[in-house]
């Protein structure tokens, strides 16, 4: 199969720019392994995805995983899942842990980055981590999406090239994850975001 | 006339020497983990103390929440 039978119907001043398009990814879990499908089925050019952790069958209940691939390293099953729908989006996984110089070296290149984290910790080192290095490059958070219902509630916070989706309030209660409807409106927000900033970019 | 700045779209009184962690402490900002901006400048937490924030300034206060 050729790009030009399968890249069908697109926008042609947008897609052009997206198949330019380099988006890296900092987490492959709730957020990161929905985003990462949403943009390859986009057709963004290159995706660079990091992430340390396995799959695991909790898992199920919001990433974009399935039973085969409990197991599995969740940026190698991002990529499995990513191949069966899209194989011209090129694809960049570490299995590593990011730390400041990771953030650095990886992600120095990207036309947008997407934190798609878990813990909070781990975003705020990302946001001051990113920030510092590459300020002008913009950065896509996620920051309170527990629960269910209250969708209107999900708006995304902009200053400079820093963007956060999310709630800003809710907070996991002891022992509940991430619930999959949520997370998938914040993933597709995000994601919305990047393409619309690779978009307007040279517009 | 007071002296002022802006912290998450809120007008403050400002006063000389005002640093990030006494702008936290006069929103009740307490949340563990939080990244603020000010004037579109992401200030690192172990600076928190020691930075002062000047007179006009846009202090933008991100609370961070686990979860994704």
């Amino acid at each position: 199969m050729k790009s030009q039978e399968y890249f069908l119907e697109r926008d042609p001043i947008a897609f052009p720019l997206w198949q330019k398009a380099v988006v890296g990814i900092a987490g492959a879990g709730g957020l990161g392994s929905n985003i990462a499908m949403l943009l390859a089925r986009a057709g963004i050019g290159k995706l660079i995805i990091s992430d340390f952790d396995v799959v695991t069958l909790s898992n199920l209940g919001r990433q974009a995983f399935t039973l085969e691939q409990v197991g599995m390293h969740k940026v190698e099953a991002v990529a499995q899942n990513i191949a069966k729908v899209n194989p011209f989006t090129l694809l960049e996984i570490h299995k590593l842990r990011l730390d400041d110089d990771k953030v650095r070296q990886l992600f120095h290149n990207v036309d947008v980055m997407i934190e798609a984290f878990d813990t909070a910790d781990a975003k705020t080192m990302l946001i001051e981590c990113f920030s510092r290095y590459f300020p002008d490059i913009p950065l896509i958070c996620a920051s309170g999406l527990a629960g269910y219902g209250r969708s209107e509630e999900i708006r995304i916070v902009q200053d400079g090239s820093l963007y956060v989706v999310g709630d800003q309030s809710s907070q996991l209660r002891g022992g509940i994850a991430p619930i999959s409807a949520r997370v998938m409106i914040v993933a597709a927000m995000q994601a919305n975001l990047a393409l619309e900033r690779i978009a307007c970019k040279s517009s | 006339m007071q002296k002022q700045l802006t912290i998450n779209g809120h007008l403050k009184p400002w006063r000389e020497g005002m640093t990030v962690q006494d702008a936290l402490d006069l929103m009740n900002y307490t949340f563990r983990m939080l990244v603020v901006k000010i004037n579109g400048k992401v200030v690192l937490r172990q600076d928190y103390a020691s930075t002062q924030i000047p007179e006009g300034a846009e202090v933008l206060v991100i609370h961070m929440i686990s979860g994704g």
